[in-house]
């Protein structure tokens, strides 16, 4: 079976990779360029543990097909941090708490951050609403909730 | 005193929110769990699962699949050998069928190929051929009579006549004279209650790496909530010395109990010894939930006896479980916790295991308890009903106390619930007003709590900072609260310690992470490791100031002179001392082996407020708050976090989660679509008041916190939602169409 060439783009850095036409993004991340922070909890988007973005756009990469990469800029929560610091949403979730087993985290983070992107200042309901495809089994989601709406508030300051 | 009872004292450390040690790998993705590692050569494993509730295998042609080049190992039941230890045979039988399969997705083949796509490949070219046997899915057709065998031979021995050769096990618990207690009754309620089976739904589905040499030594890399048992298990699965096997605990992405056992590991071991390469196997989402262990579904009948002013005068129940193709113990602990709460003089529970074509159960955060408390606290409430009575007031008249004799028959220490229920009355959630269609539910919850083999051991670095070794998976926060304890003990700030996670080769055996005894037991271990590290600090100080060991004491951190023959020497810091260990006899180190008794058992009662929505019969929590006595909260956000997840569980427990078989015993929800558990728009806030009666088992009063907080939640809102539509609900989970056909029912 032949590959597919793809040329893209990850957390800023130029990324390329073969891949077969079934493999989706979460596969070719893990697999292929070993960047395991996104998560498979179900592989059918029910999830959100492999949340990444794409072309700035929330998606499950468990429902995207590595091909679909080609061209594409694409953000995982290896990409979150710059060096040392952590982005205020990682560091709000150590604050609160927001995290127990932590296999959640990761999808939770980037879904997270492209809420407060579109929407510096959710509301509680927002907030559950916009996070009810990220399940988390371990926490009740109350730290999550706290910690997203602090770290809102914290992005409002600067 | 012996030194593990609890001293009252002041703390510095203990209590306070540190900084968890893996917490910077968690938030930026670095963290490594049960998928996430690799290894040169690797192959990936997959499994063929039969698509019957219960058949017999007539034959297995592997033939085509194995001539394929990218297929380096098969394996099917006849690779292992049988006549095990029974629970021991029952691990290996439930992961890969023997001549018969017991449940849809019953493995029967397993693949390597050098990749994930080969395998499923190779998967579609085995041919199995089948004989499908009549099948039995829920308790009361495995209990009818000419109901289908599941296993021959499997009946047990303590389970009375007149029940059938699916029943495997039995028991029964309780004292006083049932009789003459329901004869003092002014109203005896008589109910018959049903839960489904529920899953834990961890988010990590399990996977492991095994990597098997030619020179009969084995590396297993897998998320499990204990090494040390998993080796166990794999070992004599395999065949092999425990010593020939390492099992490294990943990072672990949730449990919940259902990371106690294995359901893949001895099968990558297997494929990996054959094809003499490393071999990945990880489960998909619909493995997870058709081939791991769901928790037990049950029928319970209860029967309690109350007087007019609220006081419980007998109480009687019989469950029925069912956990699946084989022999299940968890209707111990559900006979055992179904009055715990309550302070009886005549009280009886019996109960029985059923076995039925489900996947084998597994443990599932306080087993067998949920279902079993649910029941009791569901009639209570209603006789609280009947006789007009506050439920929270008829609870504290009834609580257990220190001095109770417990329906299970040990005696109770001190234990927090009347604190609890206090705590939940004074609370302003307890008397906040109430809307149309909605209401308000309580229930008290168990946990016995376990201690259980531990070791621990602790090493003072030269630089004078603090390496912990513990040997239990840390599920939501334990090496913080391990570290603190440490730092606490040594009177040295929390950042100078840190706590790892060893593998099975690097300190001796750990119970499993179950029973909520890892901050209770490894805390215990870790804080009786500091004092043997502290013991030989005050010998090295003694030493330098060559004065009498006697005449050293230890105090924030400094070993100091004391004592009319001690002479005056300046304080050492453990800094200090660890720096000149080398010349005063070498490295430092403190260890402490045990296996810990004195857990402590672990109250809870939850508020719920509920709106029903007439129409459709949709539930809405709008509040809910958890009181549950911790003994001593070593990192309150972590034990709030406990309180707050158990209570989430429950909700979807009482609520949404079932597992739902088709009349061909098959699984219909295989996946997180159709198995809907709770995400963040269904929950409100859920508020927590944390209690702290410290449990006399323990140097620093912990209790273990992890398992009640499922308890109650099931009767809570069961109560709240009887409560709100005025008909008593007798099953979980409350899906609307049945509130609705309820609320019709009652024609309301
Ligand atoms: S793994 Fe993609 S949504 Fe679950
Ligand atoms: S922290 Fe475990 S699933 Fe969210």
């Amino acid at each position: 079976m032949s590959k597919i060439h793809v040329t893209t783009r990850i957390n800023g850095d130029e990324a390329e990779f073969l891949c077969d036409a079934e493999e989706t993004l979460l596969d070719v991340l893990r697999d292929h360029l070993n960047l395991t922070g996104a998560k498979e909890g179900c592989a059918s988007g029910d999830c959100g543990a492999c949340s990444v973005t794409l072309n700035g756009r929330l998606v499950c990469s468990c429902l995207v097909l590595g091909a679909e990469a080609d061209g594409a800029e694409i953000a995982t929560i290896e990409g979150m941090a710059s060096g040392e610091k952590l982005h205020v949403l990682q560091q709000k979730f150590l604050d609160h708490a927001a995290l127990q087993c932590g296999i959640c985290t990761p999808g939770i983070l980037i879904a997270a951050k492209s809420l407060l992107e579109k929407n510096p200042d959710p509301s509680e309901t927002e907030v559950r609403y916009w996070l009810a495809g990220n399940l988390c089994r371990c926490t009740g989601y109350d730290k999550i909730i706290n910690a997203v709406i602090d770290a809102a508030a914290e992005m409002r300051k600067v | 005193m012996a030194l593990d009872e609890y001293q009252k004292r002041d703390f510095k450390i203990i209590g306070t929110r540190q900084p968890r040690p893996d917490g910077i790998d968690k938030v930026t993705g670095r963290a490594l769990y049960g998928a996430d590692i690799t290894a040169p050569g690797m192959l990936y494993a997959a499994m063929l699962r039969a698509p019957h509730a219960h058949a017999n295998i007539k034959s297995i042609d592997t033939s085509r699949a194995e001539a394929m080049s990218e297929v380096k190992a098969v394996v099917t039941a006849a690779d292992f050998v049988q006549g095990l230890g029974d629970d021991t045979q029952d691990v290996i039988d439930a992961c890969i069928a023997r001549d018969k399969v017991l449940y849809d997705g019953h493995g029967v083949v397993a693949i390597a190929a050098t990749s994930r796509a080969a395998a499923r490949r190779a998967l579609k070219l085995i041919q199995v051929e089948y004989e499908v046997l009549p099948h039995a899915v829920e308790i009361d057709d495995a209990l009818a009579a000419g109901a289908p065998v599941i296993q021959a031979g499997r009946r047990g021995n303590k389970v009375p006549k007149g029940y059938n050769d699916n029943c495997t096990n039995w028991c029964e618990f309780g004292h006083g004279d049932l009789d003459a207690g329901f004869a003092k009754a002014d109203k005896i309620i008589s109910r018959s209650f049903r839960t489904a089976a529920t899953h834990q739904g961890y988010i990590e589905p399990h996977a492991c790496l095994a990597s098997m040499g030619p020179d009969g030594q084995g590396d297993l890399w897998c998320c499990t909530q204990g090494q040390y048992f998993v080796r166990t298990l794999c070992a004599e699965i395999i065949g092999m010395e425990e010593s020939r096997l390492r099992v490294t605990s990943s990072e672990i992405g949730g449990g919940f109990g259902g990371k106690t056992t294995v359901f893949i590991e001895p099968i990558a071991l297997m494929l990996s010894k054959k094809a003499g390469r490393p071999v990945k196997m990880t489960m998909s989402r619909d493995e997870v939930f058709k081939a791991t262990g769901p928790t037990v579904s049950s029928v319970t009948d209860v029967r309690i006896g109350m007087t007019r002013d609220g006081r419980i005068t007998a109480g009687e129940a019989f469950l029925r479980y069912q956990g699946g193709a084989f022999p299940c113990l968890t209707i111990f602990p559900g006979a055992q916790s179904a009055f715990a709460v309550y302070d009886l003089s005549a009280v009886r529970t019996r109960a029985v295991n059923v076995m039925t074509n489900r996947p084998r159960q597994a443990a599932y955060r306080a087993p067998g308890a949920p279902m079993a408390i649910y029941a009791v606290e569901s009639v209570v409430d209603e006789l609280c009903q009947e006789f007009g009575l506050d439920p929270l007031e008829v609870r504290l008249l009834n609580a257990a106390s220190k001095g109770t004799k417990s329906s299970y028959g040990p005696t109770f220490d001190d234990i927090g619930l009347l604190a609890t229920l206090k705590a939940a009355k004074a609370h302003p959630h307890y008397t906040a007003p109430l809307g149309p269609n909605q209401g308000r539910g309580l229930s008290c919850g168990f946990w016995f709590n376990f201690g259980g083999n531990t070791s621990v051991s602790l090493n003072v670095n030269f630089d004078g900072t603090i390496g912990v070794t513990e040997g239990n998976p840390d599920i939501g926060g334990s090496r913080v609260s391990i570290s603190m304890m440490a730092a606490e003990e040594l009177g040295v700030p929390y950042d100078k310690v840190r706590t790892i996670v060893a593998d099975t080769n690097s300190l001796g055996h750990n119970d499993v992470t179950d029973g909520s005894r890892v901050t209770f037991a490894v805390g215990l271990a870790t804080i009786k490791a500091a004092r043997a590290a502290i013991g030989e600090m005050c010998r090295r100080a003694a030493r330098v100031w060559d004065i009498d060991e006697d005449a050293v004491i230890w105090e924030d951190g400094h070993a100091k002179p004391a004592g009319p023959n001690a002479g005056s020497h300046q304080p050492m810091s453990l800094a200090e001392i660890a720096r000149q260990s080398p010349n005063t006899g070498g490295p430092i180190s403190g260890h402490h082996e045990v296996n810990a008794e004195g857990a402590g058992v672990s109250f809870g009662v939850h508020l719920c407020d509920l709106e029903v929505d007439p129409e459709t019969g949709f539930t809405t929590i709008l509040r809910y708050t958890v009181f549950q006595d911790a003994g001593r909260a070593i990192h309150p956000d972590f034990v709030e976090g406990q309180m707050q997840g158990g209570a989430a569980q429950g909700i979807g427990w009482a609520l949404n989660e079932e597992y739902i078989y088709g009349k061909d015993g098959r699984l219909q929800n295989a996946g997180f679509l159709d198995y809907r558990i709770p995400v963040a728009s269904d929950l409100p806030k859920i508020d927590t008041v944390i209690l702290e009666i410290p449990n006399p088992g323990h140097p620093y009063g912990v209790r273990g916190v992890g398992e009640t907080s499922i308890v109650p939640p099931l009767a809570a809102i069961s109560n709240a939602v009887s409560r709100t539509i005025g008909v008593r609900m007798q099953e979980l989970p409350m899906s609307p169409p049945k509130i609705l056909a309820a609320i019709k029912s009652a024609g309301n």
